[in-house]
């Protein structure tokens, strides 16, 4: 008879398994500044300005848009965000060395495993569009978060269409 | 491997029980729904410290049964002092009793603990079980379950849960950034304990049928796939070492297959591992999405999910892929179903709009009810008697989540305690 016990060794769980990190953020970047009015007589210090690196994650993100959007339980690209895509295409042609993910996202209204498998037709759906606009195959991989990953939590439709979304994210190969 | 646990349940014609009738009337039917709770005396059991704690543990098993109303100890006339006499029955009729649980636990010169008792029936004036097991000190947690677990088999004529875990997913965090632990813990929430830290998320643990091996799902490394988590030695091993993302595992009631779900080119689709030889093989190929694979206790068919019809609906077939017929028909969407023990139910999860119940209907698809109306209740495991459920409930605006046990009647609906928040349980079958 064995047991199931007490003494679980969990010890040697996970130490050696790093998560390759690649959440997308949702925090503000930081942003182009508007051009700033001429400075009246002497000026004070002007203020550290960050500059996105072009070819840089943050270049990818504010300059060329991550994100798409999904009707309720679809997965087909909207015309809306073809342009996004377009431009997200033309990104990773000019710096081929970029590989990308794409994460599926779903809205709270389905089941668990239901979700998982309409991200997945989410991701696979903006990862064919970029091939399709000639990104190779191998430089874009998918993954689905189903309902795991909302971005916005409150149980409405505001809510629901920023959750249902495909986000390309850098995986590597970008300036920095 | 340890064996530190040995038990031995005898079962007693110890004592003959004095003259009275060899089956009493004392019984309780677990099929209706029972709105009146059998009321049963379980005074400390004799032995110190621990005939008192495993007196509690039977005491707060059965009653969160809600088939038994364990009475107040307060309100006990006799004193047991000696579990080998036949106890006054007229005192325990006198306070209601129908039911009466004496023990006594001793120290067996080994180092072991040694628990009899023995059920009487207070109107009947008749034993109607004794029972003695041995153990080890620590384990005397389990032993008081399976106490609860003979009683509640001698009164309802069904299995009892008790000596059961369950393993499922302890939540820590915001909803935009939830953090989410494979945890298992004793039926009655004793004994959490954490089998992963949190630097991956981890979703829908299953037991095997021993209980010693849970199949669920990880992102490490962001690469969502099949696991393998074994109790014993706390090893975790991917399952196959498939491209693409695998998901939504359960084995076979025989422990030699998991179906699960694989995702090619965003479609998904059923297949089943044999985990000796690794061999797969493919049950649908429709291009619409098709998971939540749930074997029947045969080991025959496999209920599971498509939206193939248009809408996400329950369908059947048999264990070779052929034969694939819908089931639900009912309103909304309906998924994750999950084949009874028993073979007489399915329990899923039907979404109208936002409302997310957990219902059961028949394997042919007759006789569908819903057993929740809470708002969000999804992801339903069976008792392995078949006679409760529990799921875990969403609160909303992503608040947090809990694990809430109901009767397959819909009665008795409690919260399981768990440390925090927690979703995706799985009831363990009967601890071997």
């Amino acid at each position: 008879m064995t047991s199931i016990s007490r003494t679980l060794k969990f010890a040697c769980l996970s130490a050696a398994l790093i998560l390759g990190a690649c959440t997308h953020k949702q925090e503000a970047v930081n942003t182009v500044p508007p051009p700033a009015p001429p400075p009246p007589v002497p000026a004070a210090p002007a203020p550290v300005t960050s500059k996105i690196l072009p070819g840089s994650a943050e270049d990818f993100r504010v300059n060329v848009g991550d994100t798409v959007h999904f009707g309720y339980n679809e997965y087909s690209i909207q015309d809306t965000d073809k342009s996004v895509l377009g431009r997200q295409a033309a990104w990773l042609a000019k710096y081929p060395a970029v590989r990308v993910t794409v994460e599926g996202h779903c809205d709270e209204r389905g089941t668990r495993e239901y979700n998982l498998a309409l991200g997945a037709r989410r991701a696979n759906a903006v990862k064919e569009y970029l091939v399709a606009q000639g990104v190779s195959t191998g430089r874009v991989e998918t993954v689905s978060y189903g309902k795991e990953r909302p971005i916005c939590t409150e149980s409405n439709e505001g809510c629901w269409a920023q959750n249902r979304r495909g986000v390309t994210t850098i995986t590597g190969g970008a300036n920095s | 491997m340890k064996k530190f646990l040995v038990l031995f349940a005898a079962l007693a014609a110890l004592w003959a029980a004095p003259g009275t009738p060899a089956w009493a009337a004392l019984q309780v039917d677990v099929t209706q729904g029972v709105a009146q709770p059998l009321p049963i005396a379980i005074p400390d059991f004799l032995g110190d410290p621990q005939g008192a704690n495993i007196a509690g543990v039977v005491r707060a098993d059965l009653e969160r049964s809600g088939l038994f109303r364990p009475l107040d100890p307060k309100g006990f006339a006799e004193h047991i002092t000696n579990i080998n006499a036949v106890p006054s029955f007229g005192s325990w009729r006198a306070i209601t009793a129908q039911g009466l649980v004496t023990g006594q636990v001793t120290q067996q010169p080994d180092g072991r603990l040694r628990v009899d008792f023995r059920l009487w029936d207070v109107y009947g004036e008749s034993q109607m079980l004794g029972l003695q097991f041995f153990t080890t000190p620590e384990n005397w947690r389990r032993i008081a379950h399976m106490v609860s677990d003979a009683i509640y088999e001698r009164i309802t004529g069904e299995k009892g849960y008790f000596d059961t875990r369950i393993v499922f997913i302890s939540e820590s965090g915001p909803a935009t950034k939830r953090v989410k632990r494979l945890a298992i813990m004793d039926e009655d929430g004793a004994n959490p304990i954490f089998l992963t830290r949190g630097d991956y998320m981890v979703l829908t643990p299953r037991f095997n049928p021993t209980a010693q091996m849970i199949a669920y799902m990880s992102y490490i490394g962001n690469k969502p796939r099949v696991y393998l988590f074994d109790i014993e030695t706390g090893k975790q091993e991917m399952l196959g070492n498939f491209p693409n993302m695998t998901f939504s595992p359960r084995f076979s009631p025989d422990g030699n297959q998991v179906a699960l779900t694989l995702e090619t080119a965003g479609n998904s689709d059923i297949y089943v591992m044999d985990l000796r030889t690794r061999a797969i093989r493919r049950l649908t190929t429709d291009p619409a999405i098709d998971t939540a694979p749930s074997f029947s206790p045969d080991g025959r068919q496999i209920v599971f999910e498509s939206d193939r019809g248009g809408g996400q609906q329950i369908y059947v077939m048999n264990v070779d892929g052929s034969g694939q017929r819908r089931i639900s028909f009912g309103a909304g969407a309906n998924g994750t179903p999950v084949w009874s023990p028993r073979g007489d139910l399915i329990a899923f999860t039907r979404r109208v709009g936002n409302v997310f119940s957990i219902g059961v209907m028949r394997p042919d698809g007759s006789g569908e009810r819903l057993i929740t109306n809470a708002g969000h209740d999804e992801g339903p495991t069976w008792a392995p008697n078949g006679r409760v459920l529990m799921s875990g409930r969403e609160a909303p605006g992503g608040r947090g989540s809990s694990i809430w046990s109901v009767d397959v009647t819909g009665r008795n609906e409690r919260r399981v305690l768990t440390p925090g928040s927690a979703s995706d349980p799985a009831w363990s079958p009967l601890i071997q």
